[in-house]
């Protein structure tokens, strides 16, 4: 990486990785290399343990007891798709927040072309969700609560815990998009009552684009579940029906061996320094990088305004700036690489109140230093004083 | 020495099983599934016959379920 570069798209991916995942992924295509749970040779076998391994550190890292229910897949995406068209029926009531993504929001519209019924809750302007939203919203026919941990436009973390309890005591099924929080923010099925868990593997868990997956909690009965492939699991081979056991029901087709060898590199990453210090830090960056924007003339800083009540995701405007104009010009002058737009999430443009103009978003991984933070703030500064 | 295999429906269960044998020190083996007993292309997990109540016993208190246990006589 150029030495000058300040990478500030976290949010899109992680970048860069550990050194250890670069190095895992390489020894795999070098040394490893079979495919896994296919033929009964050793480094079938190797690679087996490296898809395995990768699936016993996402099941700890979730308080998962039993890591055959974490299934592997893309993205954080295609779990969404996963649980939604997998589990849910014509007929059957959604509960969503204005928050979105469209990774949640597209399949959820899609759906209720079908006649799903869908309930979009109310967020603040801040991102902020009020648990009795969802509450209010709780009808007979209410099978699903889903809901992101953290917006990918402002940061805003939703309250799992006290909506996870609504969902138990309705038993109504809980699905969580922790896109932008898996690595971070600890995340505990069990605590937080969460019944089917997104997450993405190349964002703050440091593994490579392509890998992702969903975690399937013990209320959810698989029986029930529709995988969106069917296909080879090398398991029940003389079936010509998909097994109905996980994690094979949910995996036909070869798997990413190599993304998962750099997963299982980024986890470890993960748990050798610790989520708490991973948070401490992110928020340290947020804090500094909030209370900074706000002593620029102009600047606009959405999203809660506390880095104890987000991650370490922030939007902004400047007076008089077109967005694009800003990170544009932040990049060609600075070296500075935000993102700019609607962040894949209209909906949460609506509700902070920046559609369609949408924002500069600012997103920071574990990293990213102070000094960084600090060098984005004088780039900000200049620009607000030279004027667009 | 006589030899036996424990089958699993997913190689999952078998890289789990052979996990927590070799954690417990016993001398297993992941090998193909012998044709005889199952047309998976998996793998299952070989082991000295004379453990076979010792290895049932680690892998039921693991929770693992198995597709059955097999001499290889």
């Amino acid at each position: 990486m150029n030495e000058k570069l300040i990478y500030l798209d976290n949010g899109a991916t992680s970048f860069p990785k550990p050194e250890a995942v670069i190095q895992a992924m390489t020894a795999f295509m070098r040394e490893v290399g079979g495919n896994p749970g296919r033929s009964g040779h050793r480094l079938s076998i190797e690679s087996g343990r490296v898809v395995f391994e990768a699936r016993e550190k996402i099941a700890a890292l979730f308080g998962v007891g039993d890591s055959s229910r974490v299934v592997f897949g893309q993205n954080a995406t295609e779990a969404i798709n996963l649980g939604l068209k997998g589990l849910l029926r014509s007929g059957d009531h959604v509960i969503t927040s204005s928050m979105e993504h469209n990774s949640v929001m597209r399949p959820l519209r899609a759906l209720e072309k079908e006649g799903l019924d869908l309930t979009v809750v109310p967020c603040s302007r801040e991102g902020f969700l009020d648990p009795a939203e969802i509450q209010r919203a709780i009808k007979k026919n209410s099978r699903m609560v889903v809901l992101n941990h953290a917006s990918n436009v402002v940061g805003t973390l939703l309250p799992l815990e006290p909506v996870g309890n609504i969902c138990r005591n309705h038993g109504i099924l809980f699905m969580v998009d922790a896109a932008q929080t898996a690595g971070v923010i600890p995340i505990d099925l069990e605590k937080e009552k969460i019944d089917l868990l997104a997450f993405t593997g190349h964002k703050a868990l440091f593994g490579p684009p392509g890998t992702g997956g969903l975690v399937i909690g013990r209320r959810v009965d698989e029986k029930t579940l529709q995988p969106l492939k069917r296909g080879g699991t090398g398991s029940r081979s003389e079936f010509e029906e998909q097994p109905d056991f996980l994690p094979d029901l949910c995996e036909s087709g070869t798997p990413n061996g190599v993304g998962l060898a750099g997963l299982r590199a980024g986890l470890e990453f993960v748990l050798g320094v610790g989520i708490e210090k991973i948070r401490d830090h992110e928020r340290k960056l947020t804090a500094g990088l909030i209370q900074g924007l706000l002593r620029i003339p102009g600047a606009l800083v959405y999203g809660s305004g506390d880095a104890e009540k987000q991650c370490a995701v922030v939007s902004l405007n400047l007076e008089k700036w077109v967005p694009s104009e800003l990170s544009f010009r932040l990049d060609e002058e600075f070296g500075i690489l935000t993102r700019v737009g609607l962040h894949c999430a209209p909906s949460a443009h609506r509700t902070i109140g920046t559609f369609p103009e949408g924002t500069v978003r600012v997103s920071m991984s574990y990293l990213n230093t102070e000094e960084e933070v600090e060098q984005t703030l004088q780039a900000i500064n200049t620009l607000a004083r030279k004027g667009a | 020495m006589s030899l036996g295999v424990v089958l699993f429906a997913s190689t999952h269960f078998a890289i789990r099983a052979e996990k927590i044998a070799k954690e417990k020190g016993l001398a297993v083996k992941l090998v193909p599934v012998p044709r005889q007993l199952s047309s998976d292309c998996g793998v299952c997990l070989r082991f000295s016959w004379d453990e076979k109540s010792r290895i049932e016993e680690i892998l039921n208190q693991a929770g693992l379920q198995t597709e059955g246990v097999h001499s290889l006589e």
